[in-house]
């Protein structure tokens, strides 16, 4: 019945859905006091999606008279089914909330005040700062002579708080303008993911999807908290164990995740690989793997060239200078067709089966335990609880968020879960997969519109001064297999690249003209435009000016002390926030001199979640429609109320004065004004011209129905070419779809395929032609995702929808990557194609027990006067911090901490620590002390619990703490941002900051400045 | 029939959704809090006029295993509500039982009762529930979400609940429900127990000694003077309302 959820009452033999008061007799007598009306009653409902985790709970805003009244889970969305955790609960107060940021405000250079001023005013006043700066800083050749047409001294960062109608537009509005110092929370939340798990499977998002853990047999949960960061995954994690799965969490704190697993596994951060490493030994060493899996479907029997090799922790090809490797030396052999040579038997030498059984042969249980600080007994007790599904009819699903992504080995953590889930033939399968918990509150549709520097929606690489015209651009980027075998899909990438550029410049992008290929700006190859290079050229006053939409950096980027400082250098910056912040604040932070900071600041007030329409992109891909409830409170408004009219400014001072390359922003087709309803379609893709596609006759301005539907010749345009297929004329906005309706077969593993819609395709488990055998028949029929039946599949929608292998007519399964199979071996990367195990950037040891190689040969860093790094072993560091979020506050905290009821659940800073490390440092609970690193100090009262263990490693015992980083000095007496602490050192291949380890000492503190006592 | 809530623990993950939408429902505002001197999860540290659910944080050892209790603390609407039997000494019908759903709830009456006489109705708990506004002199607890209930709504904290750790419904069905979880939960914790399932109308499923949740997670025993002094209240009522009219 449809009101199940809603409501507890049986309405026994009626057929009605949901009765009034009256009609079910219910007397409010004698309950005087509380006989009112519900404050809900008659509200209006309106569908909207919390704007948190990438669960991305469905809620109801109740809205009465305009006004909103009440807001509560939506019952009936089958992820959350009516629930909501801490946050989500919050919604209304933090939405109704006066402490808003209620008008546009400005900041003079040198004020020491804020002045209110009028929409208008500031869209003149920035369009004006931009197009000066682009005028004057404007690069149109690079050192090497090339074409690249950009502007350096400018830079978009944000945001994940985006709707994908914001991202696709700001991701046009920054191109457009040549900005190449683009960048989002995704950077430093799930950067490795997209790389690690791209490289190993075809694709970097979450394999499976949130309902989907019920159905696995076995949950690995490490470098996640998911209770307390994703609390709507443990509906499903609970659903699995309540049918017998084992659930293992294996992170350095006990958390609200332990407590709820069958038991906790603590390990020194840093060290996944050690301890993954010594799983794969096991794995291989034991035989769990799944044979015909491996064989069939992972690249274990191609053969390496005689160049790949090993040796003191560096693999062939490794460049000291440049600190990179040459990849060509771990290339494949090839037969003289081109086709990569296979030895099924998996006994040639160089086959990548025997170099992985090699590799690992290394990471033995006590060189493991030694390093990773977890006993023998515990590691044996995950290896064989986990390996155990390695057989084909069990399925084990890993689940990790930021405890794996945060490290300078980020993409490497990864990666070895990817090879072990290749091994047990758990990928593609329902309650299986590589389950990556996305963060922020649409961070996958941000990362598809790729508000990221190195990449254009739709995972396609950035134009570099290199690839100087359209065609070269598409020689260097689009895989030729000539393996029969191997669907190589990205053999279509011109036909999205060129319908995005339609998308971008309408009739302007022609064939002739490459579609305007010359107009987009140009990275330099090799270079690294990420955040930390970004403030580290703000610190060295090489950045002029920019946007920070909904970040709040200022408090969530490695090593603040530096970043604050380095944000004075801005002539001006735009700021669009709900609060104000440790970043649209900056000027006067504590120690600060107003009168001395030049930057001009605009602070633009931000419309809710709550106040706006459109759409987001769950973890699991979803597509999600929200509506508005109420229109956006004070003066605020949705960031493409905000760009566009910018935009359009700029491009009116251009069309009046010229400038640096005009073209490049006049040519854009730009709306006059924000439609997200009409964004989303553009997303979705469009006909340019009357076609005929598959015998249907399609008009002009038409929606596309699929992206098989893109093509190369101008005939069409999409902002997303993953998207297409996602609002079609056949069908309209698939986003709103609510039908729960399900086959027999889809309903046992709960794929609700007609609910919302999914990229790609309406594909809810990706990979899932792995999950059957040559035939076609699954490996494990109680839990099948799709079956050839009757000479089609039936289930899923399959990963490529050829015939059964077995037919001579089928293609590999991994249809993403060139040669169709998992990559046990990954030569795409930057630092290896197999993950090896090297020490944090700042470690409590000095050497490596795997190799002569202490650090990652290839981790990024800056080198400005701020950016020290402890020595190894450093004794006056000699505990390893690792950083966290907690339920009740979102990342850099700069939204929740406003919300009053959420601060009183979590009111201060405070760091975790074991009874033992007090002890040792006569800390009492509840004492405020300074927690020091090379680069800063902080203050947080001391949380003393068993819950944190002393960690034997090395033969000695080493202490491990923990912060939250939410807190920041804007909420006085809450404390200031922990990460003044941690280094500005990444992971080679994105960048991705390593905040889940550094080294720091603690003391009790004389004086407390940041926090109310 | 009145309502029942099952409060599992062993499915409770602490994210404090319940928490947080008692207060939404309920417009309760916030307390200012703090971890100097406290260093804990559990805030606010205590039930308060603005939280009438508290989620309480224990946590131990046992045989070097870290067991972390979470307890969703709220009134568990007794059946015979000491609350109500106290104040109804001093003042009839400030504090009121629905017969439809079973709820205790404190009406604005309560504002009358004296200091004295709210510690003699909040001693009389055996949860140490009840509390009262300084400034108002209104008594305050857990509401049942009464007014939801009576429109077939689930109460704010069970539907917000992620993982099932909060169910309810019919008295008949919460109880059955109970013992077939604890048959399940016994299977790991064997000293699994339900928390006074004949007395009240919120039952715990605990997994753990109800010491090592909280010290009011089972019913405790009023001190021997309280029940001396309740029953020569008890015999003074006549007189207490007399007094009240004169």
């Amino acid at each position: 019945m449809k009101c199940d959820r809603r409501s507890f009452l049986k309405l026994a033999g009626s057929s009605a859905a949901c009765l009034s008061l009256t009609q079910l007799g219910v007397s409010l007598s004698p309950v005087r006091a509380y006989a009112a009306d519900l404050k809900i009653d008659g509200a209006k409902e309106v569908f909207t999606v919390c704007p948190f985790c990438s669960v991305s709970c469905y809620a109801i805003g109740y809205v009465k008279n305009g006004k909103l009244v009440s807001v509560e889970g939506d019952p009936d969305y089958p992820i959350n089914e009516g629930a909501l955790c801490a946050k989500g609960a919050a919604m209304f107060t933090m939405t109704t909330s006066h402490h808003r940021v209620q008008k546009p405000m400005y900041r003079a250079p040198y004020s020491d005040k804020w002045e209110e001023k009028s929409w208008d005013w500031v869209i003149e006043r920035i369009a004006r700062r931009v197009k000066d700066t682009r005028d004057k800083e404007f690069v149109t050749r690079n050192k090497a002579g090339q074409t690249v047409n950009r502007i350096e001294s400018m830079f978009l960062l944000g945001t994940s708080h985006a709707s994908n109608e914001e991202c696709a537009l700001t991701h046009q509005f920054a191109r457009g303008l040549g900005i190449v110092h683009m960048d989002h929370q995704a950077r430093v939340c799930h950067s490795s993911t997209v790389a690690a798990l791209g490289e190993s499977f075809g694709r970097g998002a979450m394999t499976n999807h949130w309902i989907d853990i019920k159905n696995a047999d076995s949950i690995l949960i490490m470098g996640s908290n998911a209770a307390e960061h994703h609390p709507i995954s443990f509906k499903w994690v609970l659903k699995a164990k309540d049918k017998g799965a084992t659930v293992m969490h294996v992170d350095p704190k006990f958390s609200r995740t332990s407590a709820r697993s069958d038991f906790h596994v603590p390990l020194r951060s840093g060290t996944d690989i050690a301890f993954l490493g010594g799983m794969i030994k096991f794995i291989l060493d034991n035989e769990k793997y799944f044979k015909p899996y491996v064989v069939d479907y992972t690249n274990a029997s191609l053969i390496v060239g005689k160049d790949f090799g090993f040796k003191d922790g560096l693999f062939t090809g490794y460049d000291p200078k440049t600190r990179t490797y040459d990849k060509s030396k771990w290339d494949l052999e090839l037969d003289s067709k081109g086709v990569p040579k296979r030895d099924k038997s998996l006994k040639h030498p160089r086959c990548v089966f025997q170099l992985l059984k090699k590799h690992y042969s290394r990471y033995s249980l006590d060189k493991v335990a030694s390093t990773t600080g977890v006993s023998e007994k515990n590691l044996l007790r995950v290896y064989e609880a986990y390996t155990a599904t390695g057989t084909g009819t069990k399925a084990g699903t890993i689940l990790y968020a930021l405890g794996w992504t945060q490290h300078t080995v980020g993409v490497q953590n990864i990666r070895s879960s990817g090879i072990i889930q290749l091994l047990l033939g758990n990928i593609g399968i329902a309650g299986g997969g590589i389950n990556a918990l996305r963060g922020e509150p649409n961070v996958q549709g941000s990362t598809d519109h790729a508000m990221l520097y190195h990449i254009l929606p739709g995972y396609m690489a950035m134009p570099r001064g290199d690839w100087g015209s359209y065609d070269e651009y598409n020689k260097a980027n689009t895989p030729i297999s000539n393996d029969p075998q191997s669907a190589n899909w990205w053999q279509h990438k011109p036909k999205y690249f060129a319908s995005l550029l339609k998308a971008w410049y309408g009739d302007s992008a022609t064939e002739k003209n490459g579609f305007g290929y010359e107009w987009l700006p140009k990275v330099d190859k090799g270079e690294d435009y990420s955040y930390l290079f970004l403030f580290d050229r703000m610190y060295r006053g090489e950045i002029t000016g920019g946007f920070f939409m909904g970040l709040n950096p200022m408090n969530s980027v490695p090593n603040t002390n530096k970043i604050r400082k380095a944000m004075d250098n801005l002539d001006w910056v735009v700021c669009s926030e709900l609060h104000n912040s440790e970043t649209t604040d900056n000027w006067h932070r504590p120690g600060a001199d107003p009168k001395k900071i030049k930057t001009e600041f605009f602070l633009l007030p931000s419309a809710h979640r709550l106040e706006k329409t459109g759409s987001v992109t769950n973890s699991g891909r979803w597509l999600l429609w929200h509506a508005q409830s109420i229109k956006p409170q004070f003066k605020a408004r949705p960031f493409g109320e905000m760009y566009v009219p910018i935009l359009n400014k700029i491009r009116a001072l251009y069309e009046k004065e010229g400038g640096a390359l005009p073209e490049a922003v006049l040519k854009l087709d730009w709306p006059k004004a924000y439609d997200p309803e009409d964004l989303c379609q553009r997303i979705n893709g469009r006909f340019t011209r009357d076609v005929v596609y598959k015998g249907k006759k399609y008009k002009k301005d038409q929606q596309v129905p699929s992206f098989a539907a893109l093509a190369d010749d101008g005939s069409t345009s999409s902002l997303n070419w993953l998207y297409s297929g996602s609002w079609t004329e056949e069908d309209g906005n698939k986003s709103l779809r609510r039908d729960p309706s399900q086959t027999k077969m889809q309903a046992k593993i709960g794929l609700y395929p007609n609910w919302s819609w999914c990229w790609p395709v309406n594909r809810r488990i990706l990979y899932n032609r792995a999950s059957v055998d040559l035939n076609g028949k699954p490996f494990n029929p109680d839990k099948a995702v799709i079956e050839w039946k009757n000479g089609k599949w039936v289930g899923d929608v399959p990963d490529g929808g050829w015939p059964p292998l077995a037919s001579g007519k089928g293609k590999l399964p991994f249809i993403m990557h060139q040669h169709g199979m998992g990559h046990l071996f990954g030569p795409g990367r930057q630092d290896g194609p197999f993950p090896e195990h090297y020490e944090p950037a700042e470690t409590p040891v000095d050497k490596n027990l795997f190799s002569k190689q202490l650090h990652s040969p290839c981790y990024k860093f800056v080198t400005s006067a701020p950016d020290v790094l402890a020595a190894p072993a450093d004794p006056k560091y000699p505990i390893v911090l690792t950083t966290y979020s907690l339920t009740e506050h979102w990342c850099g905290g700069g939204e929740t901490r406003n919300v009053p009821n959420l601060l009183e659940a979590e009111p201060q800073l405070y760091v975790e620590m074991s009874p033992e490390l007090a002890k040792e440092k006569g800390i009492r609970n509840g004492e405020g002390v300074y927690i020091e690193s090379a680069r800063g100090r902080v203050e947080a009262i001391a949380m003393v619990t068993i819950r944190m263990r002393p960690l034997k490693v090395h033969g000695r015992i080493i202490h491990e703490i923990g912060m939250p980083y939410c807190f920041g000095w804007t909420t006085p007496g809450s404390g200031d941002s922990t990460n003044r602490l941690t280094p500005s050192v990444g992971d080679p291949n994105t960048t991705i900051p390593e905040f889940k380890a550094c080294c720091v000492n603690i003391r009790k503190a004389d004086k407390l400045t940041e926090l109310a006592t | 029939m009145p309502k029942t809530f099952l409060i599992d623990t062993s499915r409770c993950t602490a994210c404090r959704g319940c928490q947080l939408a008692c207060k939404e429902w309920h417009g309760l505002p916030a307390n200012k809090t703090k971890q100097f001197g406290w260093g804990s999860h559990q805030n606010p540290q205590d039930l308060n006029p603005n939280n009438y659910k508290l989620v309480r944080f224990s946590e131990h050892l046992e045989d070097d295993v870290v067991r972390w209790n979470f307890f969703p603390d709220q009134c568990r609407h007794c059946e015979v509500a000491p609350c109500k039997e106290t104040g109804d000494l001093y003042r009839e019908g400030a504090i009121v039982q629905d017969e439809k759903t079973g709820a205790i709830l404190y009406t604005d009456g309560t504002r009358k009762f004296s200091k004295e006489q709210f510690e003699e109705i909040r001693e009389s708990c055996p949860y140490n529930i009840p509390r009262r506004n300084e400034k108002t002199g209104i008594l305050s607890k857990c509401t049942m979400c009464n007014d939801r209930v009576h429109k077939g709504m689930l109460p704010s904290c069970v539907k917000v609940c992620p993982t099932g750790a909060m169910a309810f419904g019919e008295r008949g069905e919460m109880l059955k429900l109970a013992e077939e979880r604890l048959a399940t939960v016994k299977k790991r914790f064997p000293n699994a127990m339900l928390a006074d399932p004949d007395d009240v109308m919120v039952i715990y499923l605990l997994t753990d000694a109800p010491e090592n949740y909280h010290s009011f997670a089972v019913a405790a025993a009023p001190q021997s003077t309280m029940d001396r002094k309740r029953f020569l209240a008890k015999l003074a009522r006549p007189v207490t309302r007399m007094t009240e009219k004169a």
